[in-house]
């Protein structure tokens, strides 16, 4: 360390300037993409902040109305009368559970349904399976439709076609779901062993033969874990598809919020909340069994 | 050449059944356990398609006047309003700007706190991250139903909706990238004599940020996906427009503002794989 910093204080005049003046240069570049980069940033921040209409004034005045929608939502529970006032609380938790069980199965539905899709077409859009590039990507174009439009402008269209109620909603969930999930699959199958298939195609199997009894076992876990995973991305999308009609519990959570009526926000956010976290601990203790056996043979 | 190979191994098909048992003939066990799920999907799936009302001439309604409406959609156009839709576009975008960038500076601080290397006291650790849990439970389109009930109608709402639930996301992912973070620069920051503020500036900033950067881009991506449908309960952006033109059945017009998301989706994409290769890939090559 001495050494070096001798060494240092020992260099030529000249040789020292000349590493001085790249040290400025550079530190001077630095700065300059950094306020390149500052600058950038305000400027979309005051272009948005006139876009979106933001209102320092209106927030500033809003925000106690914010906490106090917080602490009015917030139901009074006192000890000695607690199970009155939380029946009280829950006073329409038959009806709610009821609209959550609808919710739930919309995006079971709508999870199996847009996985079969997804499944059936995966193979056609995998690289290593197809040979027709022309059909490979008019696929995976597909797909990419069916993912890019939000399910709720899909619901919002469906239920102007098939009516009010939870039938649109699984459809617009099939839909977003197909090609989310076909993307995957298909990514699971490219990346799969070619060894089994070419061992089934010696053998004179078909192309349907050989992604049965070849591709089928080595993907089948990796499927499963992505339904999953999308299964519980679907239960918290089929919470709002009420919000535009198209049925589950978001209907009524809407008409709660727009209604003000306090106690049931409260509650139906809650059973909302309370059912995510148990299918995300349930999915995501199945997927990490999934996984497990992936990892054996 | 095909049939030689088969018939090789179709002779040597006792020897194999004997060495492989479990392959030819899975135990009577694990089929019925792949049967009884299979029956178990498709029993929920009956009952399911039972309560929503599932009924194959309602199936075939539908796709009928669906089929109509797409024809309608066909050619798309914005009739006269094509100025007030991109006026929402821009709302869209400028919604998903600042509420990603609200999220992120509402965010890193939180983040700092659900961070197990950073604060070592357990008891806070646990509720930076319920709390976190609790932004993110609640869907980005509820809170917008909230945020109207506070500052009104509007982009604004949705601002602060985005914002809300991004900083949910983003205390978390940033919290993890804090605690994948290397200890060594922290340890010397502070032998050195530095604060625990310094050991944050000094030791982890310049470690995550490219990380945490790229984390923000791709939620601003994602986010303009969001933006674009907040407008549906009246919180500003394009999706107001498109859900008063499918109420009001203007299908070339709905197909025009499906188009222009597209687009703009495919556009913003586009610019933060960009971006974020470039932060990426300019972290990678200074370790």
């Amino acid at each position: 360390m001495l050494a070096a910093s001798r060494i240092v204080i020992s260099l030529p005049e000249r040789r020292r300037e000349s590493l001085e003046q790249a040290y400025r240069s550079a530190a001077a570049a630095k700065r300059r993409r950094t306020l390149l980069i500052g600058a950038g940033l305000v400027v979309g921040i005051v272009a948005s902040g006139y876009a979106g209409e933001v209102n320092i004034e209106r927030f500033v005045t809003g925000l106690p109305r914010f906490t106090s929608y917080i602490s009015d939502i917030i139901p009074i529970l006192r000890w000695p009368t607690l199970g009155a006032d939380l029946s009280e609380w829950f006073w329409g938790w038959r009806k709610w559970l009821g609209l959550l069980l609808d919710t739930l199965l919309i995006a079971y539905l709508g999870t199996l349904f847009g996985a079969l899709g997804a499944f059936a077409l995966s193979f056609l859009a995998s690289a290593n399976l197809v040979r027709s590039r022309w059909l490979r990507i008019s696929v995976r174009r597909y797909l990419e439709l069916c993912r890019t439009v939000p399910e709720i402008v899909y619901a919002l269209i469906f239920v102007f076609a098939f009516g009010l109620g939870p039938l649109p909603g699984v459809i617009a969930i099939a839909i977003h779901t197909m090609g989310a999930l076909g993307k995957l699959f298909a990514e699971v199958v490219e990346n799969i062993d070619m060894k089994p298939v070419e061992g089934a195609t010696a053998c004179g199997a078909s192309w349907l033969e050989a992604v049965r009894y070849a591709v089928l076992p080595q993907v089948l876990p990796g499927f499963a874990s992505y339904a999953l995973l999308r299964f519980e991305i679907n239960v918290r999308g089929a919470s709002v598809l009420g919000f535009v009609g198209a049925g589950g519990i978001g209907k009524e959570l809407m008409a709660s919020i727009r209604q003000f009526y306090y106690g049931d926000v409260s509650a139906i956010l809650l059973i909302v909340i309370a059912t995510v976290i148990v299918i995300d601990m349930l999915t995501e203790t199945l997927r990490h069994r999934l996984i497990g056996s992936m990892e054996k043979p | 050449m095909t049939s030689a190979i088969r018939n090789a191994a179709l002779s040597r098909r006792a020897e194999i059944e004997a060495r492989y048992p479990r392959m030819i003939r899975p135990s009577p066990r694990r089929h019925m356990l792949g049967a009884g799920l299979v029956l178990l999907m498709a029993g929920v799936a009956i009952f399911g398609l039972d309560r929503v009302g599932f009924s194959f001439a309602k199936l075939l309604d539908g796709l009928d006047r669906l089929g109509l409406v797409i024809g309608l959609m066909i050619p798309p156009s914005p009739g006269p309003m094509l100025m007030t839709y991109l006026g929402g576009l821009a709302e869209t975008i400028a919604i998903a700007f600042l509420g990603t960038l609200i999220a992120a500076v509402l965010g890193f601080p939180i983040s700092l706190l659900a961070a197990k290397n950073v604060i070592a006291n357990r008891i806070v650790h646990f509720l930076a991250r319920r709390s976190l849990d609790t932004l993110r439970g609640v869907e980005t389109l509820i809170w917008a139903l909230i945020f109207i009930n506070v500052v009104g109608l509007g982009p604004f709402a949705g601002i602060l909706a985005i914002a809300l639930s991004d900083t949910g996301s983003f205390g978390k992912l940033f919290s993890e990238a804090i605690e994948a973070s290397d200890r060594r620069p922290v340890e010397g920051v502070r032998s050195a004599g530095g604060s625990a503020l310094h050991s944050i500036w000094f030791g982890i900033l310049p470690q995550v940020f490219p990380v945490l950067a790229s984390q923000v881009l791709y939620y601003f991506e994602s986010n303009t996906r969001s933006a674009t449908i907040i407008g549906i309960v009246g919180a500003g952006g394009i999706g107001l427009y498109l859900a008063n033109e499918i109420q009001q059945a203007e299908w070339p017009r709905v197909a025009f503002l499906i188009l222009m998301i597209l687009v703009t989706v495919a556009a913003i994409d586009f610019i933060s794989s960009k971006l974020r290769f470039a932060i990426i890939g300019k972290s990678r090559l200074a370790r």
